[in-house]
């Protein structure tokens, strides 16, 4: 029996359980020994010119070995932007700031100390005078130009997704029904338990060698060597553990490329941890837009048009945030057969911190924006929710479907995920629920909430196709080893990968080795992130093993003296042997002992893929209080077969929390000066336990034909599908009283006002 | 300061500075590294040990208010080839992914479950409310937990046998 499909514990585990896991602040090598630390001064004011640092008291401290600051960095290159091509090159930073601060917690200069409790001492003896200027928040304040961040830049607006003037006077006429909202996709922090670090030493080659917890060592190599104006073969790049990402440790930082240079300038191994007050206010945030979006359609709840225009905070300096309205615009009409559609977006730059990818990255503002507004039409029309996403949604289909915005979707019965969760959920159970509550009076209210949604996995980028390497190679011991591109941090792939290769060649899943994340090792890779890795890398084990038996099968020949078409390779003995004689075998570990018994192969997906299904969201309303509970999340998420359901069902975990904390919970606030409000985790309000239910998961697996195991990604689905859902439950709960929407996140105070304000215009108009 | 304490049932005896926090002396004087800091704040937990049997935020004890007392770290709960029931729940239930709040946990768990040794799924939440994790949604650890407590009654020994 193949042992695909199977809930196969983690070999990673018993490591991770006990000793703990390597992460980069736990790295102990000789390479490293004598490391000084780095400290980073950092911004407390939004926007400012900087006249002068005076570093002499610092320097004057016990153990303080030096002081960086932007001067000494002058040789450097100007930090470009993430696809310049798209967004407005002018828009640059430095590695340390030098005349200008645009945000606060930029880093301004770097302590470097003997030990770390010295420069938590120093950074305060570091005096840095700042001239005010005005800050700009708002992101539509800051599209008006008034005050402008990047002078060279002369605007705001870092890049433009189509024009206003394109939009369609006519899109909604003949529409019976038409509602506008705007929506806020809050700004929310990735927050991974483990915050950023860097270790970096140069040998006496010239080379750079850096731990950085990171998602792609390549990736990671590649954004050292523009930083520090370096050649990639300069530059070896090691993974240790990484304690979680969630698409925010992509790449590499300024404070990462800062602590190379140090190194090297100082002539001694460097190391970096950064504290959790500088992750909440330097590591890049994710979402932050405000979303305009329009529906129209007739009154039996059949949409006939649907318009987004979004408007994207970038941050003070354009990272990859900056262009993910791209995706966004791409999945614009969701799993959705809308007659018409359009989409236009704007990014522009405020005074705050950058903003970068976070799980989803994208598609998770699209599915909001057209999950609400989908519930928005279906209020106005009078049309149950449920039977409206069953009227719109795409009927199923097996050949690649073609949307108007460009996706390619691969495989889908969206209708049959719905009436799945539906059906799970006790959906018409609950409404009567609802009903009863309501005519009770009850303080309790309940509301429903459904997200239908679709999305992108494995895409491919701007150098091609999307694709992934690897390397098994087979030892005579009868273990094996494989090399990936990918990166898992949680993902289990050490595990995964090793069912995929002990499925092809019968090699216990405990006798293979996984290896990661050193690009001298692995010089090529793409990282684990936008839910790519076992499509793409699982994918490629698969291939290389199976291109591995077709090397040993002619070596197996050679030493039976038998014709290859008449081998056999029997996965349970591990061994070839001749048809009908089986007798005349050799285990396939016995052809590794004279040459070497390695493939390295690329796997290239026929395209990206698009996982789908139906989140319903149960949530209690206190309506004398606006306080929220979330009772039951129930999901269906198709990411086509699934290798191991005990992973797949933890990706769903913590994709379907994530993305409810986004709905009820969290979010990233600054003052109207641009002084930030959540810098710690007692001010942000991050999910903990007793604020989710346990979880409802029903399974589909719809294959995709993209790739030989059928799978699709699974790392986002849950995020993507839980924020709509929950929010869509909340103003469920309390519609009745008038509410039409409540933005995220639902709040008591949010929930309370608006139930309020609701009252306030019923009585005005009634 | 000296300062004397018994870490995993191993003696310590070693001078500190007196604002050395009790999770900088077992991570780079102990060489004990499970416990991690992932906070400023005391909120999020990935530090926790035990101190004398009771889970502690070893972020917010100084060492020297350790003196005389008994640590214990993941490191001295079980070892890879013989976990501790708690440890084998997480690996069963798949309670962990990235690992950073696990040794944490695990520890907070074998507080609670020495506190109550047979909680509801509530009282596993209200009792992990003061550990962050950010990758499982907490729903396989709460049922890790609720494993544990399940299997054989001994899932909670008390810090001095388990160090011992």
């Amino acid at each position: 029996m193949s042992i695909l499909g199977t809930r196969v514990l983690r070999t990673e585990d018993p490591r991770f359980l006990t000793t703990g896991g390597v992460y980069t602040e736990d790295v102990v090598d000789e390479r490293l020994a004598g490391a000084c630390h780095v400290t980073f001064v950092r911004s407390p004011v939004a926007h400012a010119k900087i006249s002068e640092i005076d570093v002499s008291a610092a320097l004057a401290a016990p153990g303080v070995v030096a002081v960086i600051t932007g001067a000494d960095l002058a040789d450097l290159p100007t930090i470009e932007p993430a696809m310049a091509g798209l967004i407005n090159g002018k828009m640059r930073q430095r590695l340390l700031a030098t005349d200008t601060v645009r945000h606060v917690g930029e880093a301004v200069a770097a302590v470097v100390t003997e030990s770390a409790y010295q420069g938590e001492d120093a950074i305060e003896l570091v005096q840095v005078d700042y001239d005010l200027l005005p800050a700009v928040v708002d992101m539509t304040a800051a599209a008006a130009d008034e005050v402008v961040l990047h002078a060279d830049a002369g605007t705001n607006t870092a890049a433009d997704f189509g024009s206003p003037d394109s939009l369609k006077a006519d899109l909604f006429d003949g529409c019976e029904v038409v509602v506008s909202q705007t929506i806020v996709n809050q700004r929310v922090a990735p927050a991974p338990m483990e915050t950023r670090a860097a270790a970096a030493v140069w040998g006496d080659d010239g080379r750079l060698t850096a731990w950085v917890p990171n998602q792609g060592a390549q990736g990671t190599r590649g954004s050292l060597a523009k930083l520090l104006a370096l050649e990639e073969a300069q530059i070896r790049v090691i993974t240790p553990d990484v304690g979680g990402a969630f698409g925010a440790k992509f790449g590499a930082d300024p404070e990462h490329a800062v602590v190379a240079w140090i190194a090297r300038y100082l002539g001694r191994p460097a190391r970096w941890t950064e504290t959790r007050y500088e992750n909440l206010i330097s590591m890049t945030h994710g979402r932050a837009q405000r979303q305009q979006v329009t529906i129209g359609g007739s009154k039996d709840g059949t949409v006939q048009a649907y318009r987004l225009e979004v408007l994207q905070d970038a941050g003070a300096y354009p990272r990859i945030g900056a262009i993910l309205p791209f995706l966004t615009i791409l999945m614009t009409p969701g799993p959705y057969a809308f007659p018409r559609a359009e989409a236009i977006a704007k990014t522009v730059v405020t005074n705050t911190t950058p903003v970068g990818a976070y799980r989803g990255a994208g598609r998770p503002e699209a599915t909001a924006a057209v999950e609400r507004a989908i519930d928005l039409f279906a209020a106005a029309a009078g049309v149950d929710p449920a039977q409206v996403r069953r009227k719109n949604l795409l009927p199923t289909f097996t050949e690649p479907h073609q949307t108007a915005f460009g996706a390619l979707y691969d495989s889908g019965d969206y209708v049959a995920a719905l009436d799945k969760a539906l059906a799970a959920a006790g959906y018409d159970e609950l409404r009567t629920e609802q009903q009863r509550r309501r005519a009770s009076g009850d303080v309790r209210q309940i509301g429903i909430g459904l997200a239908s949604y679709v999305e992108i996995t494995g895409a491919g980028d701007e150098a091609g196709a999307p694709n992934e390497n690897a390397s098994v190679e087979v030892h005579p011991d009868g273990t094996a080893t494989i090399l990936t591109g990918t990166s898992p941090h949680g993902q289990g792939h050490a595990t995964a990968w090793a069912m995929i290769a002990s499925d092809e060649l019968g090699i216990p899943v405990e006798k293979i080795t996984l290896k990661w994340g050193d690009t001298d090792l692995i010089p090529e890779g793409g990282g684990t992130g936008g839910s790519r890795s076992l499509q793409l890398g699982g994918a490629a084990v698969q291939q290389a093993s199976k291109e591995l038996l077709d090397v040993a099968r002619q070596r197996a020949a050679d030493q039976l003296e038998a014709n290859p078409a008449d081998l056999v390779f029997d996965v349970g003995r591990s061994a070839f042997a001749v048809a009908g004689d089986p007798d005349a075998s050799v285990p396939l570990a016995a052809l590794a002992e004279g040459e070497r018994l390695l493939v390295r192969t690329v796997f290239a997906a026929a395209g990206a893929t698009f996982p789908f299904g139906t989140h319903v969201a149960v949530a209690e309303v206190d309506t004398e209080t606006g306080k929220v509970v979330l009772r039951r999340m129930v999901t269906v998420d198709d990411a086509g077969v699934v290798l191991n359901p005990l992973l797949a069902e933890g990706q769903r975990h913590g994709g379907i929390a994530q993305g409810a904390a986004q709905a009820f919970l969290e979010e990233v606030l600054y003052d109207a000066d641009g002084n930030p409000l959540t810098t710690s985790f007692a001010d942000y309000p991050i999910l903990s336990a007793t604020e989710m239910p346990s979880f409802e998961l029903a399974d589909m697996a719809t294959p995709t034909s993209y790739n030989p195991l059928g799978a699709k990604g699974i790392g986002e689905a849950g995020t993507i599908g839980s924020t709509p859902a929950v929010q869509n439950a909340v103003i469920d709960a309390v519609a009745y009283l008038g509410v039409r929407h409540i933005d995220m996140p639902t709040t008591p105070r949010r929930v309370w006002q608006a139930i309020r304000d609701a009252a306030h215009d019923g009585s005005e108009h009634g | 300061m000296r300062v004397e304490l018994t870490v995993n049932g191993e003696h310590r005896s070693a001078e500190v500075e007196p604002r050395l926090l009790l999770v900088h002396f077992l991570r780079e004087r102990c060489g004990l590294r499970a416990a991690n800091v992932g906070c400023d704040t005391t909120s999020c937990g990935a530090c926790t040990v035990l101190l004398d049997g009771k889970s502690v935020k070893s972020c917010t004890v100084l060492t020297v208010q350790a003196a005389g007392q008994q640590v214990t770290t993941a490191e001295g709960l079980g070892e890879p080839g013989n976990l501790h029931p708690v440890q084998a729940a997480f690996q069963r239930e798949h309670g962990l992914q990235c690992g950073f709040c696990t040794p944490g946990m695990v520890m907070a768990t074998v507080g609670l479950l020495a506190e109550n040794p047979n909680p509801t799924e509530e009282q596993v939440r209200e009792g992990l409310e003061g550990n962050l994790c950010r990758c499982t949604g907490y729903h396989n650890i709460v049922r890790a937990v609720l494993a544990a407590a399940g299997s054989a009654g001994q899932a909670a020994p008390a810090a001095a046998e388990v160090s011992a």
